[in-house]
This record gives C-alpha cells, sequence and structure tokens, in this order.
C-alpha cells in the first residue's frame, strides 16, 4: 500500500486542504475507488476505509493479482465533512457537479480536476454516492445512461439491483457521468445513509466490492462471497412508480427500503400536525419492492415519497398518488 | 392583478406560493415578462420589479399590452438569506424545464416554464451572488445571439456578454424558455444581499425602452439617456482567478478601461502583515467584474475583463 497526496490546496485560515489516495499493486489501472465528495458523506467514507484496511491485507497475503493497480481516494471533501456543511463552506458549490473540473478556474471545479486527473486513466470506477433527493435507498448500482454504459458488468457486484438512469442536464457535471464518456465503465453505489456507520451497512457494501474485483480478475474471491448470490435485477427508469405525498405535514413510513409490498397496502400515513388526526393513509400503487423512501419526518404536499420497483411494468405506466382514505 | 403561479401546503401551516402581478392595458396583444428572484441572495431584481411597475403604473395609459411581474421564483430563499431553495441540493436555475413528478422544486420549475412560455418578451434579472460585483449587463448564448442581441441593446446595460454554450447550462430558465420559442434576455447587476438604486433606475429606464421598441409603451424614453453596450462575442472575456488563499483588497472598481499590469489588488495575509500576491491586469480591456467578498481561496474568481 502506497500512500500518496492526490491534490492539496492552501487555505486562508484552515490547515492545507489535502486529497489522499491509497494504490494497491503496480501495473495496469484498473480500478479507483472514490468515497465522500460530500461533508455529510460519512457512510460512503468509512466504506472506502475499511476497504482499504481490507485491501493492505490482502495486498500482504497476496490476495491481489499481479500487474493491476487499484487506486481508493476515502475523502475529496475531508473540509465541509469538519465542519458538517454538505457543500463547499465558502460558496456552497458541490465538488460533483464540476467535473471534469478545470485547473485554472474556480476552486471546485480545481478540487475537481486534480481529482479526476488522478483516476480517469483507470479502467473502472467506483464511486460511493448519495442523491440528491434526501432519503434510503435500497442498496443498488447506479449508472447514468450515456451511451457509453455496460449494465451487465454492473451485476458482478452482486447487489439486487442495478438502477439505470436517464441523465439529466445537471448530471452531466457529475463524476459518473463524466468518467463514462473518458471511457472508464463508471458505477455509483448507494447503500445505506449517509450517516450510517454501523459495521454491518459498511461491510455489505466493501463485500460487494471486493466480489466485483475479484470478478474482473483483480483479486481472490472474498471468503464470504458464497453468501451474496443475488440475481440482479436491472431497472430502468420505466419500472419505478413514483408515490407522491397526498399531504403536506408529519410523515409516518410503515416500511423499509427493500420491503415487498402489495397493492393498497398501506405504506405511510401523514399526521396533521396540529390536530394529530391521520390526514391520509398512503397505499403503495402497485405489487413491488420499496426502492426508495423519504428519510425525513416531514413531507410536502405532493413531495415525492416514495419509489417501488413494480413487480409488473405495466402498473409502472401511470405514477401513483397515494389513495386517499377518509 | 396578483395570480399564484404554483402553490403547495408545507408541512407545518403554511402554505408555499411563487405570485405574479398581471398588469394590463389597451387592446394590445403583447405580454413581457420580468422574472427574478430565482437565486435567494439576489436582491436586486427587487427593487427593479417595484420601481418598473410604479412607473408603468403611473402613465398606465401609456401601455399597450400585458406586463407580468414576477419578482421571486425561490420566495423561501429570499425570504431565508438562502441563495438556493432551502432544503434542497440543486441549484434552482439548473433545473429547468422541472419535472411535474419530480421534487417540489421540480415541480414548480415546471409551473414556471408553463405559465411563462409564449410570451413575446422574458427578462430574468439576476443580480450576480455576494462574491462579484457586475457590471449591468446581458448574458446571451451564442446559439440564440442572432435574434436576441438587437433587443438585448435597448435594455440600457453597459455590456452584452455573448457565451458559449454548456450542456449544464441547458436546465437554465433562460435556455428552457428560449427553446420553447419565447424569447429570454438574462440581466446581471450589481453584488448579491445589496441593493444599487442607480443601477436599478438604469435598469428600469431600459426596460421601459425595450416595451417601447415592441411597441407595447407609448410614453417618453429619454434617448440620449440610453447606454450604448459593448458587445463581447467569440471568446475575448480574460478571467483572472485566484493565485492563492488569503484575504483579496481592492480599492479598484468595475466599469472602466484597465490597462496590461494596472494593479487590481492585493491577497494579503493578516496573521503576518505580508502581501502574498500583487493582482495585476492581465490585458487591457473592460473590467465589468470585480471581486466584492474578502475571503479567498486559490482558484476564487477575482475579476474578468473583455478584450480591447
Ligand atoms: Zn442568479
Amino acid at each position: 500500500m502506497r500512500k500518496e497526496l492526490i491534490f492539496s490546496m492552501e487555505s486562508p485560515y484552515r490547515d492545507t486542504f489535502r486529497i489522499w489516495g491509497y494504490r494497491f499493486g503496480s501495473g495496469e489501472k484498473s480500478l479507483a475507488v472514490v468515497g465522500a465528495m460530500r461533508g455529510d458523506e460519512v457512510h460512503q467514507q468509512l466504506v472506502c476505509a475499511q476497504l482499504v484496511s481490507r485491501l493492505e491485507k490482502m495486498e500482504k497475503e497476496g490476495k491481489l493479482m499481479e500487474g493491476h493497480e487499484i487506486l481508493v481516494i476515502p475523502s475529496a471533501n475531508p473540509f465541509s465533512m469538519n465542519i458538517e456543511k454538505r457543500f463547499w463552506a465558502l460558496d456552497g458549490t458541490d465538488i460533483n457537479r464540476m467535473f471534469p473540473g478545470y485547473d485554472l478556474g474556480e476552486t471546485t471545479q480545481r478540487i475537481a480536476s486534480g481529482l479526476f486527473e488522478a483516476i480517469k486513466d483507470y479502467r473502472y470506477g467506483i464511486q460511493m454516492a448519495s442523491s440528491y433527493m434526501s432519503g434510503d435507498f435500497i442498496p443498488h448500482v447506479r449508472i447514468t445512461r450515456t451511451g457509453f454504459e455496460d449494465v451487465d458488468t454492473a451485476r458482478l457486484f452482486g447487489l439486487p439491483y442495478v438502477s439505470v438512469r436517464e441523465a439529466k442536464p445537471f448530471d452531466t457535471a457529475t463524476l459518473n457521468y463524466n468518467w463514462q464518456i473518458w471511457c472508464a465503465k463508471a458505477y455509483s453505489l448507494y447503500g445505506g445513509q449517509n450517516d450510517d456507520v454501523t459495521p454491518e451497512s459498511s461491510r455489505a457494501m466493501v463485500d460487494s466490492i471486493l466480489k466485483f474485483t475479484h470478478r474482473i480478475g483483480l483479486s481472490v474471491p472474498v471468503a464470504n462471497s458464497a453468501k451474496m448470490s443475488y440475481e440482479t435485477i436491472v431497472v430502468e427508469d420505466g419500472d419505478i412508480v413514483k408515490v407522491k405525498a397526498p399531504s403536506a405535514g408529519i410523515f409516518q413510513t410503515a416500511v423499509k427500503a427493500g420491503d415487498e409490498v402489495g397493492e393498497g397496502q398501506v405504506i405511510a400515513r401523514i399526521i396533521d400536525p396540529y390536530e394529530g388526526k391521520v390526514l391520509d393513509h398512503v397505499t403503495s400503487p402497485c405489487d413491488g419492492v420499496v426502492f426508495y423512501l423519504l428519510n425525513k419526518p416531514l413531507a410536502l404536499q405532493s413531495g415525492p415519497i416514495f419509489e417501488i420497483i413494480a413487480f409488473s411494468p405495466a402498473s409502472a405506466a401511470q405514477d401513483g398518488h397515494g389513495d386517499r382514505r377518509p | 392583478m396578483i395570480k399564484t403561479v404554483f402553490e403547495r401546503s408545507l408541512p407545518v401551516g403554511e402554505t408555499f406560493s411563487i405570485k405574479k402581478n398581471v398588469i394590463s392595458n389597451g387592446t394590445g396583444k403583447k405580454r413581457v415578462c420580468i422574472v427574478s428572484g430565482t437565486h435567494g441572495d439576489e436582491l436586486e431584481g427587487q427593487f427593479i420589479c417595484f420601481q418598473f411597475q410604479k412607473e408603468i403604473l403611473e402613465e398606465i395609459d401609456c401601455l399597450d399590452g400585458t406586463i407580468e411581474v414576477y419578482p421571486a421564483l425561490n420566495p423561501m430563499g429570499i425570504d431565508s438569506i438562502s441563495r438556493g431553495i432551502p432544503n434542497f441540493d440543486l441549484d434552482m436555475n439548473r433545473i429547468f424545464p422541472g419535472d411535474p413528478q419530480g421534487t417540489m422544486a421540480e415541480q414548480a420549475a415546471a409551473a414556471i416554464v408553463e405559465d411563462i412560455k409564449g410570451a413575446d418578451m422574458v427578462i430574468d434579472i439576476h443580480s450576480s451572488n455576494i462574491f462579484l460585483r457586475e457590471v449591468p449587463q446581458v448574458r446571451i448564448s451564442e446559439m440564440t445571439a442572432d435574434v436576441l442581441v438587437p433587443w438585448a441593446r435597448h435594455l440600457n446595460t453597459d455590456f452584452i456578454w455573448v457565451h458559449g454554450a454548456a450542456t449544464v447550462l441547458e436546465a437554465t430558465l433562460a435556455h428552457s424558455l428560449n427553446t420553447r420559442d419565447t424569447p429570454t434576455l438574462v440581466v446581471e447587476l450589481g453584488v448579491g444581499m445589496r441593493i444599487n438604486h442607480y443601477y436599478g433606475k438604469k435598469m428600469v429606464l431600459g426596460l421601459k425602452n425595450l416595451i417601447a421598441k415592441m411597441g407595447m409603451w407609448k410614453g417618453a424614453v429619454d434617448q440620449s439617456a440610453i447606454t450604448d453596450p459593448i458587445v463581447s462575442v467569440g471568446d475575448q472575456v480574460s478571467f483572472v482567478n485566484a493565485p492563492a488563499s488569503g484575504i483579496f483588497s481592492t480599492e479598484t472598481h468595475n466599469e472602466r478601461i484597465v490597462e496590461v499590469g494596472d494593479s487590481l489588488g492585493q491577497i494579503i495575509s493578516p496573521l503576518t502583515g505580508e502581501v502574498i500576491e500583487d493582482i495585476k491586469a492581465p490585458c487591457r480591456g473592460y473590467l465589468f467584474t470585480i471581486r466584492a467578498y474578502p475571503v479567498c481561496y486559490e482558484g476564487s474568481l477575482l475579476a474578468r475583463i473583455h478584450r480591447i
């Protein structure tokens, strides 16, 4: 293992801003893994830190294949994490909307550029990501559709779902998108909540990454890989039914990400914040699996609160509103 | 007449609404929309919306057509001194044309585009951010320059910046409207969190001049007071970014010609008393942007110069 300074910049009042990388093996640039890019992505940082620890051990034990190099960057934004801000504190910009970056541009463009320069030539790229929609997602691999996406390889993570999303204009400045444009096979992993630092949540993600490294020929099998033999299901935008809050109020969910739900089943209640009565029982519009749910205690009127992967794609054609019950 | 463009309930006993004021007179069918307040820290547009309507209403008989004023596309942002929409990750001017099935912000964006589209002219007023001070200027994507620059010349700004296209800018309100046959001019002026009355009044004169040229305004517009703008096309703008982190200290102002090597300010160290970097103009030209916020990091934008 070699620890290397990937990027550094002096700050006017704080310690030097540094991005550290950990390299394993040497030879072909095979895999780069990027952790926290926002200050609240602690789960993502922990996954990378555990990955560094596991890879260090595997390297010592000769379990990494020769001729390949793996680079892990646990954090591209320690400054925001240290002061509990999600974005770059001075100007509120998001490093993950600055790719491919510009080394003569604004501060976060320079950071993105320094990071991208270090990782762009790897064959595979993994980003531990979080969404602009606050909530819990079922563990999945996310791919932005660029025309270069490789969906079959995404199955090698052994996670239950692969989600292929159409790119919105703001996606074109994300790492995932630019990695793909630069010819890497890029995958974003979504798992636990940003603040979930339980050993279980990070271990599952690390195992999934190590399963992937084995299957692309970079390492020997991980000990418990047999336990993770999901039949990965590929989900397109059209397979997902969005459920919006029928009213605004206090949001009480009755299910978790990954739960199977039946059509008509009550999956949440909206409570009147003054009078305590149930304003709405939110029901599932279809038989399916909870892919996403809001993880905040308050719901906005018609704000997205669930995404359900429909078992029968026909029901995904129309978007569901929760049924109103008196 | 006040109309609600978009409305939703917030969780605890409050209604969120985006409003516009509609002023009509005469039989003219033309409609001009004045839009502002996408970014909650940009306030110049608030004074312009007020002053423009005041002056129109004082001479309402001179109006032939419809003026619609949307002062606050992001009312919660303005109300809470937040540039973005509170509790929402994305810049509001990066989510257009919106999505009726998306988050509340994306639903609002979709409703705004639906409401405005079809107007004969839209003026989207921004005022930089808290970091940079801007001369009154119109920004136009090169794809729409042929159509929009002639109209922008009537707006009484000092400067028109025709800039290159970028994919992320496809998600701006202006792009969404311009691609829906709704000509939209983006105005930038002043600095965030402040109101410059001189700039505001200059802009109001420009708006009256524009609607006069569109045949919607019969009132007097003093043509000798209308500025003939510098038009910057084809990559004539030099950016000056901070070479080091520190405090940017400057006594200079924008809205003037600078020569090569002219001082634009210094990056200084309050801890050691040293000058870290002297910042000099890299070219001769029109200084239209100067940094207003002193704290800077490596890369922070300090100035923009249109090369002459
Ligand atoms: Zn703005």
